[in-house]
């Protein structure tokens, strides 16, 4: 195509650097969204499915390797094909990428994982419209190589993951009296833990959330404008 | 020339046809593991009714041996061409739901006055009950078909948010809940959601359904929690999960009767363990 001739001088501009595999400007796009530019508590991104998939581990671990799966592959897809989609269908491109991921996870998991499915079936849908993974195609894939939008693929999942599993972890263990319907409380000889009936709610999602947020920007200092 | 017309249907058309196929293509290819997970997911819910399952168990091959199933209508009759594992249970539910209906608008124009109204409504409410499909799931001891342990039937009604279902075993003489097994779709966690927990599932076990004169009286969940003074037709209920402990009990009551045509026959017939009869 047209453009792809005008791309080429830039690109070969950054080739000659030979950028190591995982230069310092590579590494920011993992550790980024891991911490200062977390998509779940800096940008506020992806709240409906952290608070709806969080009540249990391992439903949320699952919804975690789901997102990050979608997230990394649709980064790639976009990125490789940047070049060639007309721009006033870009977002249209996006969608359709993004929905054939999600409905291919979804079919895997109905298939090999039934129970899961029956959990997070309505959910993992929605990843569709999660705003960090349509968010992370249209700032960047579109923009970027394929290499480059793998690693902020990476990083950004990673980043919703690890923020979900901490309030499941919480939300489980004081919910439930478990971790990974393990009962951890009853293991320590704890026998009548008093579970608490807000951390199964979405409510608790929301306050274990504000904790986490609260905690991680006191650290950053970071100051929303 | 990328931002033609022509170049971006191109490009939609392409995407479209891609897209399409890898998608048909992915579903054709696990068509098949997913029906077979589906019939392990009922399979297991049926047999949890009546006994608790490992991860390690072979449900299936515990099903092929244990259970026996066919399809009664409301009379009571067999039907010979259903097959009690492909049984829609939703639909059935809803033609139930229908003829419920009929059947109350019925009873008003019986109290208005208007027999022949009543008639034509009753008459409806006939017509969708005699289609819907009963299914019965006999559970016998292994290698003997005819030493039946309990009868399992499917049970489907509305909770609070949603939708909620399950299975009720009653014991070879049809007078006591062997076990019960429900699921739901959107309870809420910690409150009604707590119906798919073995611990409340539990306080069915050993209920009666029928009074001492004979009658269906069914099992009720009571409000509140840590009730005392249950009687043999009452469970302990789950606070702040009265709405879903209606539907529950609402849904027991609705379908217990439906089968009792068919448990009639089994009585009269011999098919029930002969001690109490």
């Amino acid at each position: 195509m047209s453009t792809e001739t005008l791309d080429k001088p830039t690109e070969a501009v950054v080739a000659k650097k030979s950028e190591g595999l995982l230069s310092k400007r590579r590494k920011k796009f993992i550790s980024d969204p891991l911490n200062d530019d977390n998509p779940i508590t800096i940008q506020v991104l992806g709240i409906c499915s952290a608070l709806a998939v969080t009540v249990k581990m391992q439903p949320t671990l699952i919804m975690s390797i789901a997102v990050v799966f979608v997230i990394v592959f649709s980064n790639l897809i976009i990125s490789l094909i940047r070049n060639l989609v007309p721009n006033r269908v870009r977002i249209i491109v996006q969608l359709g990428v993004v929905a054939t991921l999600v409905t291919l996870v979804s079919e895997v998991l109905k298939a090999y994982s039934y129970d899961m499915y029956k959990v997070l079936g309505a959910f993992v849908g929605l990843i569709i419209t999660n705003c960090i993974v349509m968010g992370r195609l249209e700032a960047f894939a579109m923009g970027n190589k394929p290499y480059d939008s793998i690693l902020d693929g990476l990083g950004s999942g990673f980043g919703y993951a690890w923020i979900i599993l901490a309030v499941a972890f919480f939300r489980e263990l004081f919910g439930s009296g478990s971790v990974f319907d393990i009962p951890v409380f009853q293991m320590i000889g704890w026998e009548n833990f008093p579970t608490n009936g807000l951390m199964v709610d979405s409510i608790g999602a929301f306050m274990v959330l504000g904790i986490l947020i609260w905690v991680q920007r006191s650290k950053t200092g970071y100051v929303e404008h | 020339m990328q931002q033609s017309n022509g170049y971006v249907i191109l490009f939609t058309a392409i995407m479209t046809v891609v897209i399409g196929g890898v998608l048909a293509l992915a579903s054709e290819g696990l068509k098949e593991a997913q029906i077979k997970s589906i019939e392990l997911d009922t399979k297991s819910q049926i047999l949890g009714a009546v006994m608790d399952l490992g991860d390690e168990d072979d449900v299936l091959a515990i099903y092929d041996k244990r259970i026996n199933s066919l399809v009664v209508d409301h009379k009571g009759n067999p039907l010979k061409d259903e097959v009690a594992e492909k049984v829609n249970i939703l639909k059935q539910y809803k033609k139930l739901k229908k003829a419920q209906k009929f059947e109350a608008v019925a009873a008003k124009k019986e109290k208005d006055n208007d027999a022949a109204g009543a008639k034509e409504m009753m008459k409806k409410a006939e017509e969708l009950k005699s289609d819907v499909a009963l299914p019965v799931f006999k559970f016998h001891q292994e290698g003997d078909a005819d030493n039946i342990e309990a009868f399992i039937m499917p049970v489907y009604g509305a909770g609070l948010w949603d939708k909620i279902w399950g299975y009720v075993a009653l014991d070879n003489k049809l007078q006591v809940i062997k076990g019960v097994a429900f699921d739901h779709k959107a309870e809420t966690p910690g409150l009604g959601a707590r119906i798919s927990d073995k611990e409340i599932q539990n306080r069915y076990k050993s209920k009666e359904i029928y009074n001492d004169s004979g009658e269906l009286i069914s099992v009720t969940m009571v409000k509140g929690e840590n009730n005392s003074g249950l009687t043999d037709h009452q469970v302990d209920g789950m606070s702040g999960a009265t709405m879903t402990a209606k539907g529950v009990n609402e849904m027991l009551k609705t379908y217990l009767g439906c089968y009792q045509p068919y448990f009639k026959t089994l009585k009269t017939g011999g098919g029930v363990a002969e001690a109490l009869y």
